[in-house]
């Protein structure tokens, strides 16, 4: 990879040694990429914030190098492991965890982050215009920002946006350049999928392409389905971007039907219920927020039920009145956290958990270690409440 | 075809395994040990091993656990894959562990159990 002279002296360490380690990174993953040099980004979104996910070693990495460091670019992060306004109503939570979480927490505020707290990125801000090059590490974002968003990001790993956050830099890859080849397209054989379907469908797809897939048989699949295609797409292989299309001559073709999609639940699916419940995963938006207050009308669920949103869209749920009869129906609106990796899923205490979330279901299976009861949102409704 | 992806020195044992890692799920990053079942190297130690395996997969967290496998102690000394992803790229590129991609023939020439050496400054892989 071929480094501007500022580029090498910045790797050489002539500009300390933060940005040493920023540039190495950088041309590790150049390396990784077969990017031919670096090209500016002006957007970075960060993974690793919460401190199940990154430990003492990478609250003591961040904590170090905060001291010095300044994001150059707009950066945003993912969600934490808590939310600390309603900390006090989760007694299993220890004091270490607390600790640590404020700590990683601080210490990218002082780095100059934006304190989004969310994986949904794209439900918070005004997307940039076409084209514009951005650094995204949460999966199910960098997906969305490729997809559906016009945007352009490698599947960044939580390092890889770090370093591009504090030098407004990425390597020039093929998935920057709009020269990935997609070889294979998954034919979507389902009628009238919901976003089960569609989170299975991501799941499923992840699997067997590579960087790049088409999806074929689909018809313009709303917001919540798509955030579940691209959650499901993030959580099961190195895909970074998928295309709705009916164009695929040429191209390696596999269904996705009845069977593959059974088989895809039941790898999932471990229980036919759940002592909980938990929807977001990735965080809800405003419209699926309206959406699930109007669902909701006159009904009250019949056991717990956590709702991840980012603190953004929770706001303005709140001015738009969604939250009413949400919370009416017993819904905990919970934000700066989701499915993945809380601790608020005490597992000492809950055996499994019922989701809509493909994601999220992975995730409560195989980190949080409590069985998985998988359903779509109106069976949910339809099953939990009275 | 060889390709660096982090430079450096190692030598150890080959641990290989077919099966793609997702460092955030399948590693015990306090002692190295994989415990995902799914694994063909299940409830081995990475710790001081050359780890060969075709390819990083999932959080991009996953990072961080390969940085934290270097604070603890119980890091490979060297990676080789078949394939870069950018997890396990980077988490190499801050925590200096030597890594480098293979081309087929060659990845498929190395033997599990076996002691190697790795110089990347001489580009050499030696038996």
């Amino acid at each position: 990879m071929e480094l501007t002279k500022e580029e090498q002296s910045a790797l050489n360490g002539e500009k300390g040694d933060i940005l040493q380690t920023a540039y190495r990174i950088l041309v590790a993953t150049g390396e990784a990429t077969n990017a031919e040099k670096l090209i500016p980004v002006n957007w970075a979104h960060l993974s690793g914030v919460n401190y199940n996910t990154i430990g003492d070693s990478g609250e003591e990495f961040l904590r170090t190098i905060s001291q010095e460091a300044k994001v150059k670019v707009k950066t945003t992060v993912n969600p934490m492991g808590i939310d600390f306004d309603h900390i006090s109503e989760f007694d299993h939570i220890d004091d270490d965890f607390i600790q640590k979480q404020k700590s990683i927490r601080d210490s990218y505020i002082r780095m100059g982050v934006e304190p989004t707290f969310s994986c949904t990125p794209y439900d918070i801000f005004t997307l940039p215009e076409k084209d514009t090059q951005v650094s995204f590490a949460e999966s199910n974002a960098a997906i969305f920002a490729n997809s559906l968003g016009g945007l352009k990001t490698n599947k960044e790993s939580a390092f890889s946006a770090l370093a591009s956050a504090l030098t407004g830099k990425s390597p020039y890859s093929d998935l920057r350049k709009n020269q990935t080849d997609t070889p294979l397209t998954i034919q979507m054989k389902l009628d009238n999928p919901n976003e089960l379907d569609f989170g299975l469908l991501g799941f499923f797809a992840g699997k067997v392409g590579d960087t790049s897939v088409n999806i074929s048989g689909v018809s313009e699949p709303d917001r919540r389905s798509c955030k579940a295609l691209c959650g499901g797409m993030g959580t099961s292989g190195t895909c970074a971007k998928f295309q709705f299309t009916e164009d695929v001559e040429n191209t390696e073709k596999i269904d996705f039907g009845k069977e593959e999609m059974t088989k895809t639940y039941d790898e999932l699916n471990t229980s036919d219920k759940g002592d909980l419940i938990t929807l977001g995963s990735p965080q809800l938006g405003l419209q699926e927020l309206s959406d699930l207050s109007s669902m909701l009308k006159g009904k009250s669920f019949q056991k717990r039920c956590m709702i991840f949103c980012s603190r953004a869209v929770q706001n303005q749920a709140r001015n738009l009145d969604y939250t009413n009869e949400i919370e009416r129906a017993g819904g905990e609106i919970l934000s700066d956290c989701c499915t993945c990796l809380t601790p608020l899923i005490n597992p000492s205490e809950t055996d499994s958990v019922t989701t809509n979330s493909v994601k999220g279901a992975y995730y409560l299976k195989n980190s949080t270690g409590v069985d998985v009861n998988l359903k779509s949102l109106s069976n949910i409704i339809e099953d939990e409440t009275r | 075809m060889t390709r660096i992806i982090v430079p450096g020195r190692a030598n150890g044992i080959v641990l290989k395994t077919t099966n793609p890692i997702n460092f955030l799920g399948a590693v015990d990053k306090k002692t190295g040990i994989i415990h995902d079942q799914k694994c063909d190297i299940f409830k081995k130690s990475i710790k001081n091993t050359i780890l060969v395996f075709p390819h990083g997969v999932g959080s991009s967290v996953g990072a961080y656990t390969i940085y934290s496998l270097k604070s603890n102690n119980t890091a490979p000394a060297a990676m080789i894959c078949q394939k870069a992803d950018l997890t396990v790229a980077s988490g190499c590129a801050l925590a200096n562990i030597p890594m480098l991609v293979l081309g087929d023939e060659e990845f498929n020439a190395i033997k599990d159990g076996k002691e190697i050496q790795i110089d990347t400054e001489s580009a050499k892989i030696l038996n």
